[in-house]
């Protein structure tokens, strides 16, 4: 009988996607392309709710919305607008409760296609005394 | 002991048997299932106020039947509705229950169940949370809870895994003998996978750590009482009362872990060290060796140290030998590389962890590098003990690990980690 005492092979995660968008890129983009090209997203994400590894997903507003603060002489400063030189913009987070890194590589591969993914593991509770 | 208490244990008793009557009755695991799971939720709230029925099984198979059956008119009536040939079907009459049908024993009933469950077709992520509802009978409130994801992500997980089985073309029924073996073995390590989830979680409520400990002893009880000479059923239920025994010392109040070298062996629970060191000494001696076998005797030989310097180290190297053998795996090798270390010195134990290097199972992983660290603070490597406490504790995502491996490294920092 083969056991598997281990559970290195099995290690579920929660993930965080992060797509960093050039809002440029998809201004620019032809209305069929763009059509296109969110369709793979929410393909993906109808899939991933489907399977029961999609916890939660989130659109960010355009930067051109976004407030600022910074603390300046222990006052916190609220400006307007994005962050300095920035050409890329956290357009969406996902978060994901999957199997294993690869897992989480892999559905983030997709979607990209024309932005940039971050894939981060999220911190939890649990652990081993050692 | 509260109302809610005692029917709650009754509903996770009940649960199993309900759904294999109401699944043989309709013949439909996945409609049956959902059915149990209301007529759970109606027991849940109805009984502790208005008092448990004479029969609670047959109040919760004619509640579980009634929703069947509406279930089952509408999906006809539809059916009805879109297709000419539903004159054909045959008349809901013949598929409703009889009041009182003669069941089979329950015993079979929780083990198809489980082998249903824990069928290969599913992930196990899946496998786990269906164990958890139709064997188990916790709410998917419950299950998601245990799991820190919203209930709709559990229900949908649960909804999927259902599919799979019916995709698969299981049925309700054991497994062929030829295929039992590899299917106990999936099974098992379900059972494992909900303990570890349950024992290394802490959530901050004991309360809600425990169901997941106490949900997959109480099947592997169940499990063992049906299957009681399946050598490695006994060893996995043995690992598990053998390292649930150490939790109450495995953390402090804030949460914070302790090491096995560190903990206050005052506060294990000797009742379940008695009763797993008799279980794993009495399996040892007459079933086939196996890998949960033998992580029991390992965990028996610490469980029996009064002191931690009482450890027989020089066992815990053979029987992890053994291991190796019959199951290797990285994390095996980790585990030999520390009881080397305790019987030859810390540089042995690095050359046992040398042969991991190449190793991409385990590469980059936390659990080396935390190795290493207090392999290599044992040698008296000060500096490279520190380097890689401070490894370990960036690349592990669970904070009260992070916070030890922090501590350690500060630790050593002040000189005053060296001996311990």
């Amino acid at each position: 009988m083969s056991s598997r005492p281990s559970h290195l092979e099995f290690d579920p995660m929660k993930f965080v996607v992060l797509i960093y968008s050039n809002p440029t890129t998809w201004a620019e983009m032809p209305a069929a392309e763009r059509d296109r090209a969110l369709g793979v997203h929410f393909k993906l994400i109808k899939e991933l709710t489907e399977s029961g590894e999609m916890i939660r997903v989130d659109g960010l507003n355009d930067p051109m919305a976004t407030k600022t603060i910074r603390t300046q002489g222990g006052v916190p400063v609220v400006t307007d607008g994005p962050y300095g030189e920035a050409k890329e913009f956290l357009a969406g987070v996902w978060a994901i409760d999957v199997e294993s890194m690869d897992r989480a590589l892999e559905i983030a591969k997709p979607v990209a296609e024309y932005d940039t993914v971050e894939v981060r593991a999220l911190m939890d509770l649990g652990g081993m005394e050692m | 002991v509260t109302a809610e208490s005692t029917v709650e244990g009754l509903l996770r008793e009940l649960a199993p048997q309900v759904l294999a009557a109401l699944t043989r009755r309709f013949g439909t695991f996945e409609t049956a299932e959902d059915a149990v799971q209301e007529a759970l939720l109606a027991a849940a709230t109805q009984w502790p106020e208005q008092g448990i029925p004479e029969s609670p099984r047959g109040w919760l198979i004619t509640v579980g039947s009634r929703r069947l059956t509406d279930q089952l008119r509408s999906d006809l009536a539809r059916a009805r509705r879109e297709t000419a040939a539903a004159a054909l079907l045959p008349p809901i009459e013949l598929v409703a229950p009889a009041a009182d049908e003669d069941l089979p024993s329950d015993e079979d009933d929780t083990l198809t169940l489980l082998f249903l469950c824990c069928h290969p077709a599913l992930s196990p992520a899946s496998q786990v949370a269906l164990t958890l509802r139709a064997v188990g009978g916790l709410t998917t409130a419950q299950i998601a809870q245990a799991f820190f994801v919203p209930e709709a992500t559990m229900a949908q997980r649960i909804s999927r895994a259902k599919q799979s089985i019916k995709a698969a073309g299981a049925r309700f029924g054991m497994p062929p003998e030829h295929e039992r073996a590899e299917r106990l073995a999936v099974v098992l390590h379900v059972l494992y996978l909900i303990f570890n989830e349950g024992y290394t979680t802490s959530s901050g409520t004991e309360l809600q750590d425990q169901e997941l400990t106490s949900e997959a002893i109480r099947i592997a009880r169940d499990l063992h009482r049906l299957l009681p000479d399946e050598g490695e059923v006994s060893g996995l239920l043995a690992l598990m009362l053998l390292t649930d025994a150490r939790r109450p010392a495995r953390t402090t109040a804030d949460g914070s872990l302790v090491p096995l070298a560190e903990q206050d062996r005052a506060l294990w629970h000797a009742d379940a060290i008695q009763e797993g060191v008799a279980l794993i000494t009495d399996t040892l001696s007459r079933a086939q060796l196996g890998p949960y076998q033998l992580q029991a005797a390992i965990a028996a030989v610490h469980d029996e140290a009064a002191r931690a310097e009482d450890t027989d180290w020089r066992q815990i190297v053979v029987l992890y030998e053994l291991l190796a053998r019959i199951a290797p795996n990285p994390m095996v090798t980790l585990n030999q590389a520390v009881a080397v270390a305790m019987v030859d010195g810390p540089r042995a134990g690095l050359d046992v962890l040398a042969t991991l290097d190449e190793d991409d199972r385990i590469a980059g992983h936390h659990r080396l590098d935390a190795v290493r660290a207090h392999l290599l603070e044992m040698a008296g490597d000060i500096a490279g003990a520190g380097e890689r406490y401070r490894a370990a504790a960036r690349r592990t995502t669970s904070i009260p690990e992070r916070r030890y491996l922090e501590s350690r490294a500060a630790r050593l920092g002040d000189g005053g980690g060296v001996d311990r």
